[in-house]
């Protein structure tokens, strides 16, 4: 039977058992997801708690230090270290422990068994090691703090890393480090294997959802990436510990190879970040237009060309290492074709936009928002990748910016709307329209003040990474600090806007937004099992037509009585025997 | 004939055999699965040892004469053993399946053992080899026991009295010359090939216990008689990891010591 009414008084994944350990040490995808969404948003208030800290630090100029004559005075000492320490704990924060398992592991875990009608991925206890793991290598970050602080930057370059005051703080970052990396590896392998073994049947691959195909790209980037920063940050262990000398010019190494294996994960690893965050957007403008996905297969091969390019481009974050020209004209070539897929990606939803019945639902906004931020963030990644240009712009916040507007603007915008998509499935309670709105109003505002600027003080020679600036940059890091005000506002209000929900919002049913994929099918919350009984038949995930608004249950139903393939009605084969009267623009 | 047949029959929908797990539909099904699972974590490990090889081959392009010039220093006597230790162990573990498959247990579990003795072989003699390295100081230069410290009056008279590579040359192939005997900058260079050395052969090390903690504990169930041709998956994983560590094994041999 389709569950239409809510299932929070009924058994669900939720109230099935109680207990500490019935969460801790759980192998139900769901409640995995869900732990580690909120160990994500533990993790980025701690890395939002040091980005407001840069951005105090950097809301007025120093003046004093860049006269020569004056010598530095211990306590400014102290806060250049601390600063360095501060910037080094938000990138690391926000990039290993926020937005690489943000929608892959949260969502994802909670998502991607119910949308194929499994009842859980393939490996399940892998799955809770995975999760573990990701805890103990939030621990190490956590300790970096006690052993004196990370202050290498994210990269862990050496030799900042090997000649480190705080040789300990940079074991625990690279070892938290090394180990998220496997909890990442795990999570996209126990994805593939999912997805290749546990499709139902009618879901052929060009019927699964869009979603799916992105953490499918995702997860191949984890396997084949991950591994490679695995054995480096192991080796930048034992270069530490042991003085091996691979990195170390005085022992004989070359600290360029380290930052050529580095990126080698790195790279990839930006499209860990946005390939899921694509996914979501492909769900959210199919559902929020009411229309069919425009060009399915495009934005599927798009994500696995994105996939493929990404692992010959890492030298474009070396143009000025040294490496020859010869390397860098290619690799400059090879970033500008990542614009192509990508480009492919933002037509598609915009065309899937036209003539839609859209909706301006909360998710709906991060997901047009994404649109411009992504724009800006992709096309000021070609600024970066023509070599002459970079010289430039190399290490100015003309690159923060840019990565930020990737990053943050469409990657976390995009973690965001998707929690407000699936919180109802989540929590069986819907999120509330006006908090979202104005949450949504405020993080986009505050995210154009705080990252526009930026790219203008980039242009005009500011560089990254100092704790202090020329005054002719103060108007600049003024609009910018305001705007990090703003966000800090949103993102509060964003958090109180899901704990409402929780525990305030008004009963979900079980499709408020009208997906056709299959985790609609199920009841809000859905049950320990996903499905009550045999998963329905998967047909096309973006035929809207399957499922309409009722008012009686504020959600949407299926449109055809339900037998016992709910899914099995054939549009194509209705329209052709001249029978469907089925209206594509309501 | 009888109606006995019907009896193991599940009570309702998808129970299947014992060792079919609730989220699987088929023993097929979650054959498969760990497979691929099993395939890609493979994969996993050769991009791990990937950089390694990458530095290895960066490094030998750049100074294949240094690199031919320390490889004397290793004991082409003992890899090679090593060699067909693991190879012999190759076979057994293959064996083992077959055994597995074919429910033949006292053979898996001799097949198992006799892999396992030649994995502990392997480290007995990987030890021996080590500590000859630490005792001659042919370590990486960052090690304190080290003969290819950057600066003469850095490395440890203790070591240098009692080293025959220091004062010598290689035992193995007498017309190498002896570190004494190199500059500064060329000892930077050699202690270079050792460092990949012992990543490289360490890493393969860590492997080959991780391989015998796998392999115990599959030993543990064979003898229990968790293992029937219905149910074999971890022997059948077991042994396709196993490969795996002789793989690298094998290319690792060649590479460090055949280069002369």
């Amino acid at each position: 039977m389709y569950p239409s009414s809510n299932a929070l008084r009924s058994t669900n994944y939720l109230n099935c058992s109680k207990g500490f350990m019935s969460w801790f040490w759980t192998i139900d995808h769901k409640r995995l997801g869900l732990m580690y969404m909120w160990g994500v948003f533990a993790m980025f208030a701690l890395g939002g708690f040091f980005a407001m800290y840069i951005r105090t630090t950097l809301a007025v100029p120093e003046t004093a230090v860049w006269d020569p004559a004056t010598a530095v005075s211990a306590d400014l000492a102290k806060k250049m270290d601390f600063y360095n320490r501060a910037f080094t704990v938000h990138g690391a924060v926000m990039i290993f422990l926020v937005i690489i398992p943000g929608i892959p592991a949260a969502l994802g875990n909670f998502v991607l068994p119910m949308m194929l009608g499994a009842k859980d991925v393939a490996f399940p206890r892998l799955n809770r090691f995975s999760f573990h793991l990701w805890l103990l290598g939030a621990l190490c970050f956590v300790m970096t703090f006690l052993v004196g602080g990370l202050d290498t930057g994210w990269t862990f370059y050496p030799t900042y890393s090997t000649s480190s005051a705080d040789q300990q703080a940079v074991v625990f970052g690279t070892l938290g480090a090394f180990i998220l990396g496997f909890s990442s590896i795990f999570t996209g392998l126990n994805f593939v294997v999912t997805i290749h073994k546990m499709r139902p049947p009618g879901m052929g691959w060009f019927k699964m959802p869009l979603f799916l195909w992105a953490i499918y790209a995702t997860a191949v980037l984890q396997i084949l990436a991950t591994p490679v920063i695995g054995i480096s940050l192991l080796l930048l262990m034992v270069e530490a510990t042991l003085h091996i000398g691979i990195f170390t010019p005085e022992l004989g190494g070359d600290p360029v190879f380290f930052q050529h294996l580095f990126w080698f994960y790195s790279h990839p690893a930006v499209y860990i970040m946005i390939l899921p965050a694509m996914g979501v957007m492909s769900e959210l403008f199919a559902t929020f237009s009411r229309k069919p996905i425009f060009g399915y297969k495009s934005i599927a091969m798009s994500s696995l060309a994105i996939a493929i390019i990404s692992f010959i481009v890492w030298g474009h974050h070396m143009f000025l290492s040294g490496q020859s020209p010869l390397m860098s004209t290619i690799f400059s070539f090879l970033t500008f074709a990542v614009a192509i897929p990508s480009a492919i990606k933002v037509f598609n939803w915009v065309c899937t936009m036209y003539k839609g019945s859209i909706s301006f639902a909360t998710p709906m906004l991060y997901a047009l928002s994404i649109i411009w931020l992504f724009g800006v963030g992709g096309l000021t990644g070609l600024f970066l990748s023509t070599m002459g240009v970079d010289i430039h712009l190399h290490d100015t916040y003309f690159v923060v910016a840019h990565f930020h507007f990737v990053m943050v603007g469409s990657a976390i915008f995009a973690f965001i709307g998707g929690i407000y998509y699936w919180l109802p499935k989540m929590y069986g309670r819907m999120p509330s329209e006006r908090l979202g709105q104005i949450t949504w109003a405020l993080n986009f505002t505050g995210f154009n003040l705080t990252f526009l600027p930026q790219f203008i003080a980039g242009t005009k020679g500011m560089p990254r990474r100092y704790f202090d600036y020329d005054p002719q940059f103060a108007s600049y890091n003024l609009w910018s600090s305001i705007g990090a005000a703003f966000i800090l506002v949103g993102m509060i209000l964003t958090l109180i806007a899901v704990l409402h929900a929780i525990f305030r919002g008004r009963p979900a049913p079980a499709n408020p937004w009208g997906g056709v994929t299959l985790e609609w099918m199920t009841a809000s919350p859905p049950t320990e099992h996903n499905f009550e009984k045999d998963p329905p038949y998967a047909g096309d995930p973006y035929d809207v037509t399957l499922v309409e608004y009722k008012g009686e249950v504020e959600g949407f139903l299926p449109a055809k009585p339900l037998k016992d393939e709910p899914f099995a009605y054939d549009f194509s084969a209705s329209v052709k025997a001249g029978v469907g009267h089925v209206n594509l623009h309501p | 004939m009888t109606s006995a047949a019907p009896a193991a029959a599940p009570a309702h929908g998808h129970h299947g055999p014992a060792h079919l797990q609730h989220h699987f539909e088929t023993s097929e099904q979650q054959f498969d699965a760990s497979k691929l699972g099993l395939w890609v974590f493979l994969l996993t490990e050769v991009l791990f040892f990937s950089a390694l090889f990458v530095a290895y081959t960066t490094y030998r392009s750049l100074h294949p004469e240094v690199f031919a010039y320390a490889s004397n220093f290793l004991d082409t006597k003992w890899g090679a053993i090593n060699t067909t230790v693991l190879l012999v162990s190759s076979f057994t573990v293959a064996w083992a399946v077959r055994n597995a498959q074919l429910g033949q247990r006292k053979l898996l579990i001799m097949n198992l053992a006799i892999t396992l003795l030649c994995a502990g072989g392997f480290m007995g003699i990987k030890y021996v080899e080590y500590s000859h390295k630490y005792h001659e100081g042919l370590l990486w230069g960052g090690a304190a026991h080290s003969i290819f410290k950057y600066e003469d009056n850095y490395i440890r008279d203790s070591v240098k009295a009692h080293s025959h590579a220091w004062n010598e040359g290689s035992p193995h192939n007498p017309a190498v010359a002896a570190v004494k005997d190199l500059t500064k900058e060329q000892r930077k260079e050699v202690s270079i090939f050792f460092a990949i050395y012992f990543c490289l052969t360490g890493l393969h090390g860590i492997h080959v216990m991780v391989g015998m903690i796998l392999l115990t504990w599959i030993l543990i169930r064979a003898a229990r008689g968790e293992f029937t041709p219905q149910f074999y998956t971890p022997v059948d994983l077991g042994a396709l990891y196993w490969h795996l560590v002789d793989l690298i094994w094998i290319f690792l041999f060649p590479l460090l010591y055949l280069i002369q």
